[in-house]
């Protein structure tokens, strides 16, 4: 039963299948999106949204199947023939020029010229008008003429839509733009998004973070292994339904393993790491921080907050300029990353692709690393016994990878944390320092991570899990630091209610 | 097998030189035994890489970790002018000590040369390509300095070997190239070096962050790098049996800059190749020679060497490979 296209679909893509080399990436998907609406587009990772992303804005054409934009059939072959057919894409890294002005990055590629009479040129005074005019749509007044790079993430995320939206565009595809908000930062780009649904746009919103689907969108289509699951509105499918969804199974969560008290320090015996006043001019105020051994520690408070700052002192990234650090009770000065690995520490850092993984070495190269590292340069670990390391992992946290001599960039975003994360393991830290390590990456990812964290804890090592989901630092904590404006405003147990919290990083100084 | 296929290119390269070599002069791909050694346009060719052989190498190493060398060819010239005032000023009583005096001194010279150069790219955190320019520049200005302005000649016989001699009949300096090239391979592949090498090049801040002391093995193979320039001096002053300031090594970076790129390792770091670096130094070699022995008039030479560096060069490249792809297979698909 093909239902023709409705007098409000902007835009109607239908049998969409793409074969890569050894992979169904969309098998007969379809897509509709109407005038002034947020659609939501779900799916694991690996459930096909990057393809039909890719497909719909032209970066890849080899798929079969229609796309009809406004009741005419169309074939975008580039992104910027896409972007001239009114399909406009912001990507999940912000792809700006950072030196440039607000103004420059709105208008690149289609600047104004001034007639000849006046000398010719570009005209920067419609250049700068034209960018306010873009921003004042989007209701953000800012200084169009200061350099990109001088304001944060969120505002660059804005000038990106409005970058997007200055072209005359119908179809606004925003592919995971919150992952690197704060929560004030997320409301003001649903306040973009509501303005822009508003004048009549419809907006795909591609997202892992299932609240905000609740938040903003009207409808939602739900990808799995290729194929389309289906089409709800936000009102007929609840949040459980739609998690089942997406995964194809129930997920219970809130079943991390139970861990004993035994194997968390006795009173008296010397904390696993001990800050005292430690700081940092111009990153984070003096901070106290006791970590036990078998104990997670978690880390909240919005982004900006100093979070990162305090895993990057701890590593051994930045040095301190005052206070005491001390591990098993003695004090150490850790100088650099080799030095914090060979006192036990070890780092997940929150930019997984440019500090986290070696793109194109082989998932086996990328476990082995940190302790090849920690060995030394001379005693290289034996291919043998690489293999058997990389093969125990992998299957101890249930990476899926084509096999252990795969590159690590064709594995998807959670399984590319997880490689991570058993490079870590196989150094058998004392601390494991977790930055956002569930920062973009699918459910049963995050679940399969939130266990292993849980587990090894239980078995004795101690974890500073810092994130921006509050819910999973409740979840899996046994104490959080909650930081606000770097600094540490409060200690709270991990049983605490989740307002508490938020209270906390609300309160004004 | 995945090596092997990377070095496709070079050596199809190296084919079509050694068949033009032949069609010129049918006697290239002839090798004799002669006044107990082996003799032929081919060994000549091998021994002659030798220098570039070795700067290509070291020219590989800094570039697998995101630098460059410029200052190779300054570096040649100050380890010619070194050895050979060493072993001039000793003349009178030349003996094997003063020989090792002369090479050792040359050596630790060159090296420090590549230390000088590391430290600015680590420490002082200057682009590689400015830094090693420095060098590039100032060494040549060293090499006349120490050898005051002067070419210096070398009568001490003994010297004349590491360039002309032979050992079980095979040229010294191909001996010599050939022990550093597995000398490399080996500590690429027996340690962690080519890990790390790798690890760095395609992404420092995960390298960093995993413990690998970048630092510390970027100082290293700029050392190495001029090491192996210090190498090639001794080579090239005792093939020619003098040291001139001026002349020695002139342009040698751009060559091996060359033969890396030929070979098959990428400049933007961390994928690199011992043997793909060594095919193309013997391609580069090969063209000179066959050029040499072609008969061309010498004023066509630069331009001849030009068309074959750019055949080579798209040979290599992928986008050029898939145009002629899309060209060869068009008129099938229209069928």
């Amino acid at each position: 039963m093909t239902r023709t296209a409705g007098a409000d679909d902007v835009l109607h893509a239908r049998d969409i299948s793409l074969r890569f080399p050894g992979v169904q990436a969309l098998d007969n998907v379809a897509l509709r999106l109407r005038a002034g609406e947020v659609h939501a587009l779900l799916g694991q990772n690996g459930a096909g949204k990057s393809s039909l992303i890719k497909v719909l804005t032209g970066a890849c054409t080899t798929h079969t199947g229609g796309i009809e934009l406004d009741g005419s059939i169309v074939r975008p072959a580039t992104p910027l023939d896409a972007q001239h057919l009114g399909i406009s894409t912001v990507y999940q890294e912000v792809t700006l020029c950072p030196n440039l002005t607000v103004a420059e990055n709105i208008a690149a590629g289609r600047y104004p010229r001034r007639s000849w009479l006046k000398g010719g040129g570009i005209d920067w005074q419609a250049v700068n008008q034209r960018a306010r005019a873009a921003m004042a749509a989007l209701d953000l007044q800012i200084d169009v003429t200061r350099q990109l790079s001088s304001f944060p993430v969120a505002i660059r995320q804005m000038v990106a839509i409005a970058r997007a939206t200055s072209i005359d565009a119908r179809v606004l595809i925003l592919d995971e733009p919150t992952s690197s908000l704060d929560e004030r930062e997320v409301a003001q780009l649903f306040a973009v998004m509501d303005r822009l649904r508003r004048q009549g746009m419809a907006v795909l919103f591609v997202t892992h973070f299932l609240d905000q689907v609740y938040a903003i969108c009207d409808r939602m289509t739900v990808l799995r292994n290729g194929r389309l699951v289906g089409e709800y509105t936000t009102a007929e499918l609840g949040q459980a339904g739609l998690v089942a969804a997406m995964v194809g199974r129930e997920l219970q969560s809130g079943s991390l393993p139970a861990r004993s008290s035994a194997a968390q320090d006795t009173p008296g015996s010397a904390a696993m790491l001990e800050l005292q006043q430690v700081q940092r001019r111009g990153s984070l105020h003096a901070v106290d921080l006791s970590i036990g051994h078998g104990e997670i520690v978690g880390v909240a408070g919005l982004l900006g907050s100093g979070r990162t700052e305090l895993a990057r002192l701890i590593f051994g990234l930045d040095r301190p300029d005052g206070g005491t650090m001390a591990i098993n009770g003695s004090a150490v000065h850790l100088h650099g990353p080799a030095n914090a690995i060979r006192h036990g520490l070890a780092f997940c850092p929150e930019e997984r692709k440019t500090e986290g993984i070696v793109g194109e070495l082989p998932v086996r190269e990328n476990i082995v690393l940190a302790l090849q590292a920690r060995k030394g340069l001379l005693r290289r670990i034996p291919w043998r016994e690489q293999q058997e390391l990389a093969a125990r992992l992998i299957d101890a946290l249930g990476i899926i990878t084509a096999g252990i001599e795969a590159p690590v960039n064709q594995l998807s975003g959670g399984n590319q944390q997880k490689v991570v994360l058993a490079r870590w393991l196989a150094t058998q830290p004392a601390l494991l320092i977790l930055d956002e390590p569930t920062r973009g990456i699918d459910i049963a990812a995050k679940e399969d991570l939130m266990r292993a964290v849980a587990e090894l804890a239980g078995k004795g090592m101690a974890v500073l899990f810092i994130s921006a989901e509050i819910r999973e630092v409740l979840r899996v904590s046994d104490r959080v630091v909650v930081m606000r404006e770097r600094r540490k405003v409060g200690e709270l147990a991990g049983d605490c209610d989740e307002q508490a919290v938020y209270a906390l990083i609300a309160e004004q100084a | 097998m995945r090596s092997l296929k990377t070095l496709r290119a070079p050596l199809a390269s190296l084919a079509i030189l050694l068949v033009i070599g032949t069609l010129t002069n049918h006697g290239f791909l002839k090798i004799t035994w002669q006044d107990g050694h082996l003799q032929g346009a081919l060994i000549d060719v091998l021994n002659h890489a030798a220098p570039l052989i070795l700067v290509s190498l070291g020219m590989m190493a800094v570039i697998a970790i995101r630098g460059i060398d410029i200052s190779v060819g300054a570096v040649v010239a100050i380890s010619a002018a070194v050895a050979a005032t060493l072993i001039s000023q000793a003349d009178a009583a030349a003996g094997p000590a003063a020989l090792c005096m002369a090479i050792g001194g040359a050596l630790a010279v060159s090296a420090l040369c590549g230390v000088w150069n590391g430290l600015l790219v680590v420490k002082v955190g200057m682009q590689p390509i400015v830094a090693t320019l420095i060098l590039m520049i100032a060494g040549r200005g060293i090499a006349q300095l120490i050898t005051s302005g002067q070419i210096i000649t070398i009568y001490y016989a003994p010297y004349a070997v590491i360039g002309n001699g032979y050992l079980l009949g095979i040229p010294v300096a191909l001996l010599i190239a050939l022990a550093v090239t597995l000398a490399l391979q080996l500590a690429l592949n027996r340690t962690a070096l080519g890990l790390f090498i790798r690890a760095i090049g395609l992404n420092p801040a995960a390298a960093h962050i995993a413990g690998i002391r970048a630092r510390g093995i970027s100082l290293c193979l700029y050392t190495l790098c001029g090491l192996a320039a210090g190498v090639a001096g001794l080579i090239i002053s005792s093939n020619v049996k003098s040291a001139d300031g001026n002349n020695a090594g002139q342009l040698l970076e751009l060559d091996a800059i060359l033969a890396v790129a030929l070979g098959g390792t990428s400049l933007n770091g961390g994928r690199f190749t011992v043997a793909g670096t060594v095919l193309g130094a013997l391609i580069i070699q090969t063209l000179t020679t066959v050029i040499y022995a072609s008969g061309l008039p010498p004023q066509v030479n630069l331009a001849f060497k030009a068309v074959l560096v750019f055949a080579a060069l798209l040979l290599q490249s992928t986008g050029a490979r898939d145009l002629l792809r899309r060209l060869l297979v068009r008129p099938r698909s229209q069928a």
